[in-house]
């Protein structure tokens, strides 16, 4: 299934700077494999060793939060890396 | 020979080149605008290559690679990471990449990687793919050795190779002690004997200690020197009991601090920078007076060394790798950076500070590459 991802700015330096790149999967985890097959390092520095999202990333399918890796990705769907940050 | 000093601050990296007396410094960069950046260190092997330990307020924790020193990085291809947990185990996984420590001089390519929390990687292809070692990170003390509770977890670090045996490692964790291996970290033992630990409720603790920085002298391998939370201290081997040399410091100053290093030919030299221990730590210079001691004699004896330095009012913080010195053979510069992002630097063995760049973000580390 193809999807859309949104690409947040700190992980612009993977994708070449495009803010929206082409995926595909029926998850998650999917989609994240696909985007670490194009732009080699992406996953894990918003997933760890241990397959858990990282605590300051959110992920979104469409408007709803993805949680786990497991979470469906439909086709057309737009997925959205949240990336949090706090203080100075 | 071209020195370098490579800042690596809490909002990226930046360096500092002297004119041919040391006198004055320039400085480029930032590089990593914005990225966190823990430890940046030379590869001696292979002079052109340097590794820097990067994370982000959000991102993972990551290792760069440059192998043009430094002009231009590439993110390694397997950062360090634990092995995937099994059902029922701890799940760890790396916040950050702490501390960088270039392999044995027999092994080009191979580089070890200290995280917190407490971990051990180590690559054997310069960088770009690293392993945990099992022997260390499943090792099945390892839970009783660190654990503290410290606000930023454990940190391994003062990864030292003894240079006449690539298989004997030293390492530190902070809080959690010394530990030694043989066998090229198949196996690892406590060294913490000799050290106070006047947080622990046992005196005679065999771990729990909390080294803020160990350094192995490379000339006299069986020398080190540890600058602990509870003191300084001095061990030649063989023996397996440290002696505490900071006892030796002036009364009024103490014996806390976070880096001590080392002169590169003179195993009996070595410089601190002492730091405020009590009531509720606060880590600044004493007195709002910061000074650097050296000792020349092995921590027989050590002599304040503050010229240059502000008078009063300075309330500096100076972290365990935001220390060094250069590789001069006789009047070694010797260097530090602030958490008020401030650079100082001597030319002649501490004798006379100046600050060679300001304004900077928080610094975490200060090398010297060549």
């Amino acid at each position: 299934m193809s999807c859309t991802v949104h690409i947040p700015s700190p992980l612009r330096s993977y994708t070449d700077g495009a803010h929206r790149v082409p995926a595909e999967g029926a998850t998650l985890g999917e989609v994240l494999s696909s985007l670490e097959a194009r732009f080699a390092g992406i996953r894990f520095r918003v997933v760890d060793e241990q397959s858990r999202i990282r605590p300051h990333i959110r992920f979104y399918v469409n408007t709803r939060e993805a949680s786990e890796l497991s979470a469906p990705v439909g086709s057309g769907d737009t997925v959205h890396v949240i990336c949090a940050l706090s203080g100075g | 020979m071209a020195s370098t000093l490579w800042i690596g601050t809490r909002k990226g990296a930046f360096r500092l080149r002297p004119d041919a007396h040391r006198r004055n410094w320039r400085l480029s960069g930032p590089q990593f605008l914005g990225h966190i950046i823990h430890h940046i260190v030379q590869d001696p092997r292979e002079p052109r290559v340097l590794l820097m330990a990067a994370k982000t307020g959000h991102l993972g924790p990551t290792v760069y690679r440059s192998s043009d020193r430094g002009h231009t990085w590439r993110e390694a291809a397997q950062p360090p990471a634990f092995r995937k947990a099994a059902d029922g185990e701890p799940a760890r996984a790396v916040q950050k990449v702490f501390w960088l420590t270039p392999g044995h001089s027999s092994e080009r390519g191979t580089w070890y990687a200290g995280s917190s929390p407490a971990g051990l990687f180590r690559s054997e292809d310069g960088g770009e793919r690293w392993e945990p070692i099992a022997g260390f990170n499943d090792h099945p003390m390892l839970s009783r050795w660190v654990g503290s509770g410290t606000p930023d977890g454990e940190l391994l670090h003062s990864i030292n190779i003894d240079p006449r045996d690539r298989n004997h490692l030293y390492l530190a964790i902070s809080a959690g002690g010394v530990f030694e291996s043989s066998d090229g970290g198949a196996d690892w033992t406590p060294l913490n004997e000799g050290c106070a630990a006047d947080f622990l409720p046992d005196p005679n603790a065999p771990y729990g200690h909390d080294p803020h920085c160990v350094a192995l002298h490379p000339r006299a391998p069986d020398r080190l020197y540890q600058q602990n939370h509870c003191g300084i201290y001095r061990l030649d081997r063989p023996a397996r009991r440290w002696e505490r040399i900071g006892a030796a410091m002036p009364k009024s100053i103490g014996d806390v601090g976070f880096p001590i290093v080392l002169h590169p030919v003179d195993p009996d030299t070595a410089w601190v920078l002492p730091m405020d221990g009590q009531t509720v730590w606060p880590r600044t210079s004493i007195g709002g007076k910061p000074a650097v001691y050296r000792t020349g004699d092995g921590g027989r004896r050590w002599r304040r060394l503050d010229s240059g330095l502000p008078r009063s009012q300075a309330w500096l913080t100076v972290l365990r790798q935001a220390m060094c010195t250069d590789d001069r053979l006789a009047r070694v510069g010797v260097y530090f950076g602030t958490t008020g992002g401030e650079v100082w630097a001597s030319p002649n063995d501490g004798e006379r500070w100046r600050c060679i760049a300001r304004h900077l973000p928080e610094i975490y580390s200060v090398t010297h590459a060549v």
